[in-house]
């Protein structure tokens, strides 16, 4: 009887064709960027593998539309302990790549509990966001927040993969969005400027600068005297801050996190180390000029010049064999994906699939940002795949189940109505 | 709020997205460093080498043709890695701190583009390393051609190739080689190299991180074939140089056989020579200071570059300068008592007839009359002074290309030499010197130089009765309708045709009568004459010049020998042979000359000074 009423689901079709886009984008990406000429057809080496992945995924998407729609609501906070417990498997049984302990293999395959945590995360925030009388105000529920994003950050920082934990400050989007003061947010903002500034020009010149604008400033405002010391203690915590950056930059990063960072802001050029994936990264996109060099015949994919090529920098394949018309198609692509699962978040009529999909809209943002920004050379180094395009078992099937849950959660809608007023 | 909030992360994403479009847009689409950038490391422009011309003799017999050498090279000598270095080491027969030696070279020589790991790597070795070359990314096979040749023979007219040396880069007209390309150094291989050579080819092809070739560039588009270089035909007989080769082995001299009506030259050897097989490229390195140490010079190429005094063979020459300038006639005789007497001094002569005239002064070669004939024309009444006929005499002898380079196409020719007047004003004072004081320039002593390729062409220009052309090695240039336009040209000499009779007519008395006639060969008319040139330094060198036959001449020759004695003992004998083997291929064998023939191969004339430091690797095959 149930299931009757589950066919009648309507699924949206424009987000619908806008994933299928990007899955195809993406498996003609990977196809190209470990093509060999003459050795491989598509159903073969990874390519094929993506292909399967994409069939596995399919496969559970089915499973999913025949869950009951409350089913995910219901057992939020268990899909969440349940990933929780693949992260600590993976730190006790895990492979190491690469430096990095977040695989668990299972015969010949591996699996990247990380890309799923995301998932179980998007879960237990949306339960806990949209429990009746939820409010920022609350220190219990704001610690409980805090608890269930800062653990899979925490563990994933252990695997060894500080990029894939990064991805987690994606859920301030979704704070903000349900009301958390917009303060936090400027703050933070206002700490990566602190950040910024204080690499390029030192903590010294920074703090004395912010000393001399002080005192500009209160020369101006010297009667008000009711914001001197407010603004005293601004001034404290940000000489402050940026002292600690500096420590913290010198004595606790490591070497490689240094220069990357420093790559990034332009103040090293290091063509040959930290820089080199970034420099040859921009050449293969730059390259490409405004229709690429065409489809298979990229001579800096094909010359194998930038590492991890299929995975994090997949995108220099699109930007040199697509030029400028293709890569910025992609970047509509995504965008236009995004905009459409807020959307989807906007019309849910339930509070709990508003936050996931909105959850997993945010995700995708951030992994759009730092992943296309990096090969670009506007961010740093952050080893996170390009959703639906990098080659990765994990990554694509994680974010298939995200993507169907959210389109199943988003078709069952107007039975939400009825659940809500029966 | 929520709404307002939703419309703030909505414009915050589209931001996101058009920064990305517009940095997209500017780096792809503005900027176009990265396109240049990105062809600079991924693109290899490799060079075609056109195969050298061919090389044959006048009869058309192939005597130099390529062979490949390979070079070891490594694609990106900075990205070398991963590979099995111990099992390249043991492939390629050296240690590892060999290896990192050899790495570092290439590193210095170019850091991120192509580089030569190893030069001229042996046919074995290419074989071996070939078929594993799969395992050691980054390294490659370059091909180039190499000289090899049909015969152990004609060393000096061929020359070598080496690598090009900075000052020829430095100083091409236009761009054509680049470090590491061949070129031809001495001999015709140097002389036709433009022709030779052909022009080179290229290829783009893109290359992965460690070099390996991943597909040609625009389908190849851009890519050029290599035009292969034209063959070149000599006019040097190559059984007739062997033959001369033969004679002359184990001997110090020379010999030149030209064919007067052409300028051809048919034959240009100078002994010792070496083995050209063991100058090539892959050779040469281990020959090269081997020929320089050893004392009898065979690199040195004798018949253009070293001057004799031509003794006695000068005597034609001077017997035509005199019937020229009219300081003797064909009927001019003077007593010759064994001897010339000039003051206090005493020149020595022959044992022969007291009256002597032309002819008999050529056939028995007579000092006594040259003298006279000098002191003659030196005090013509036409002349002022000494310097003026002493000059008239030098322009006779320049008409000859006596004291000028001829302009062969084999490298480095001389000129002789052949001093003018300035010379002898700077040893005995402005205008007070006279005949006396060079008279021994009269038989062909004293100041004067000739190298065996002038002495031929005296030969030559007697044989013409009166002109040459420049010699040349050069018969035929495949593609070309044309040799240098200087081998051409009829070269007059300063004497009028007439006077050539009667001392063609003494030449032959020579080898009739004179002093080769125990050297006659039946059938053939040879005129010739001996020489016996004083050497300070040891024996005497023998010398010869002839032309045959004496009417419409095939062959004008001339011999030298070193350090060997009379003319007529062996360079007479060397020239009757190969004129014989020139113009009867099949007779000497059959002839009384087999024993002649066998005594010339085997002498060994070489001073016992030299012999212990003379190195038989050279010759050899």
């Amino acid at each position: 009887m149930k299931l009757y009423m589950e066919s009648k689901s309507r699924i949206d079709i424009v987000s619908l064709l806008l994933f299928l886009s990007i899955a195809l984008l993406g498996i003609a990406s990977v196809y190209s960027a470990t093509y060999e000429s003459g050795a491989e057809s598509l159903w073969q080496g990874r390519s094929g593998k993506q292909l399967m992945w994409f069939g596995v995924s399919a496969a559970v998407g089915v499973v999913i539309f025949l869950l009951n729609s409350n089913f995910f609501e219901l057992f939020s906070m268990y899909i969440y302990v349940t990933f929780m417990i693949l992260l600590i498997v993976v730190l006790v049984i895990g492979a190491d790549i690469n430096g990095a302990r977040s695989w668990i293999r299972i015969g010949s395959i591996s699996i990247q509990p990380s890309e799923f945590a995301k998932y179980g995360t998007s879960f237990a925030v949306a339960s806990l966001l949209s429990n009746i009388g939820f409010s920022w105000q609350n220190r219990k529920e704001l610690i409980q927040v805090a608890a269930v994003i800062l653990i899979p950050m925490v563990l994933i920082v252990l695997q060894g993969d500080t990029g894939s934990a990064l991805v987690f400050l994606s859920f301030f989007l979704v704070f903000y969005r349900e009301g958390l003061s917009p303060v936090i947010l400027i703050v933070g903002l206002l700490a990566i400027l602190i950040f910024i500034l204080t690499l390029i020009f030192t903590s010294f010149y920074l703090c004395s600068a912010l000393v001399v604008g002080f005192l500009v400033f209160y020369a101006f405002t010297y009667t008000n005297k009711k914001i001197i010391v407010p603004s005293l203690i601004i001034l404290s915590i940000a000489i402050f801050f940026s002292l600690s950056v500096q420590f913290l930059f010198d004595n606790v990063l490591q070497e490689h996190q240094q220069k990357r960072i420093q790559v990034t802001l332009n103040l090293i050029e290091d063509n040959r180390g930290a820089g080199y994936n970034v420099n040859q990264s921009k050449i293969a996109i730059g390259s490409g000029s405004f229709t690429g060099k065409g489809f298979l015949n990229g001579s800096h994919t094909k010359g194998n010049f930038i590492p991890e090529q299929e995975t994090d920098f997949i995108f220099c394949t699109i930007g040199e064999e697509g030029g400028w018309a293709i890569s910025a198609l992609t970047v509509i692509l995504f965008i236009a994906f995004i905009l459409r699962l807020y959307h989807l978040a906007r019309r849910a009529k339930k509070k709990f699939k508003r936050i996931f999909i909105f959850s997993l809209a945010s995700i995708i943002f951030f992994h759009v940002l730092v992943n296309i920004g990096m090969t670009i050379g506007l961010m740093p180094v952050i080893g996170i795949p390009l959703p639906l395009i990098s080659y990765g078992g994990s990554s694509v099937l994680g974010f298939c189940i995200f993507i169907f849950t959210a389109l199943k959660m988003d078709a069952t809608r107007d039975q939400d109505l009825i659940s809500t007023y029966s | 709020m929520n709404k307002q909030r939703t419309y703030i992360i909505n414009v915050a994403v589209v931001l996101v997205g058009l920064i990305f479009i517009f940095r997209l847009f500017q780096i792809q689409v503005l900027d176009d460093k990265y396109v240049n950038i990105a062809e600079k490391i991924s693109l290899r422009r490799q060079t075609v080498y056109p195969q050298r011309g061919l090389i044959f003799d006048r009869n058309d017999k192939l005597i130099v043709y390529n062979d490949p050498v390979y070079d070891l090279m490594i694609a990106v000598p900075i990205r070398l890695k991963g590979i099995d270095t111990t099992a390249f080491c043991a492939l390629l027969q050296i240690d590892r701190s060999e290896f990192d030696k050899m790495l570092e070279r290439a590193k210095t020589n170019s850091y991120r583009g192509k580089s030569v790991f190893k030069r001229n790597v042996s046919n074995l070795l290419y074989a071996r390393l070939q078929e594993r070359l799969y395992e050691f990314s980054g390294f490659f096979f370059e091909i180039r051609q190499d000289r090899n040749y049909k015969y152990n023979s004609a060393a000096h007219v061929l020359g070598y190739l080496g690598e090009i040396n900075k000052s020829e880069l430095d100083k091409q007209e236009e761009e054509y080689y680049e470090q590491g390309d061949f070129n031809g150094k001495k001999g015709v291989e140097r002389f036709y190299e433009k022709e030779l050579r052909g022009v080179k080819g290229e290829q783009y092809l893109y290359v992965d991180k460690f070099g390996v070739i991943k597909g040609s560039y625009k389908e190849g588009k851009l890519d050029q074939d290599a035009i292969d270089g034209n063959n070149l035909h000599l006019s040097i007989d190559i059984d007739l140089q062997l033959y001369g080769e033969q004679l002359l082995d184990n001997k110090m001299g020379s010999v030149v056989a030209i064919e007067p009506s052409t300028g051809q030259i048919l034959a240009l050897i100078s002994s010792p020579f070496y083995n050209p097989a063991k100058f090539n490229i892959q050779n040469r390195g281990k020959y090269y200071t081997m020929a320089i140490s050893d004392p009898t010079k065979p690199i040195f190429n004798r018949a253009v570059s070293a001057p004799y005094p031509p003794g006695s063979t000068f005597k034609p020459l001077m017997a035509l300068v005199g019937l020229q300038d009219e300081a003797i006639n064909k009927q001019t005789h003077f007593g010759c008592p064994g001897f010339y007497r000039l003051g206090r001094r005493i020149i020595k002569c022959h044992p022969h007839a007291f009256n002597t005239g032309l002819q008999l002064s050529i056939a028995s070669s007579c000092n006594t009359f040259y003298c006279n004939t000098f002191k003659n024309m030196m005090q013509l009444d036409k002349y002022e002074n000494s310097e003026e006929s002493y000059n008239a005499w030098r322009s006779y002898l320049k008409s000859f290309g006596v004291g000028d380079k001829l302009g062969i196409d084999v490298s480095s020719e001389v000129s002789g030499w052949l001093k003018d007047a300035a010379y002898y004003d700077k040893i005995y004072g402005n205008g007070s010197w006279k005949y006396s004081n060079i008279i021994s320039l009269s038989f062909g002593q004293g100041e004067l130089g000739l190298t065996p390729v002038q002495i031929a062409n005296i030969a030559a220009a007697i044989a013409n009765r009166g002109f040459y052309y420049t010699p040349h090695v050069v018969r035929k240039i495949e593609n070309m309708e044309y040799i240098p336009e200087k081998y051409l040209v009829k070269n007059h000499t300063k004497i009028s045709p007439s006077h050539f009779d009667a001392v063609v007519q003494g030449m032959q008395e020579v080898t009739l009568s004179g002093t080769a006639s125990h050297l006659v060969i039946p059938g053939i008319a040879i005129a010739g004459k001996t020489g016996t040139v004083q050497n300070p330094h040891g024996k005497n060198h023998s010398a010869y010049m002839a032309f045959a036959p004496v009417i419409q001449p095939k062959i004008a020759i001339a011999v030298v020998v070193e350090e060997a004695g009379y003319g007529s003992s062996w360079a007479a004998p060397i020239a009757h042979l190969m004129i014989e083997k020139y113009l009867m291929p099949d007779s000497v064998s059959k002839s009384s000359k087999v024993d002649l023939e066998r005594k010339m191969m085997e002498s060994d004339l070489i001073p016992l000074k030299y012999k212990s430091q003379r190195n038989e690797a050279l010759y050899g095959k």
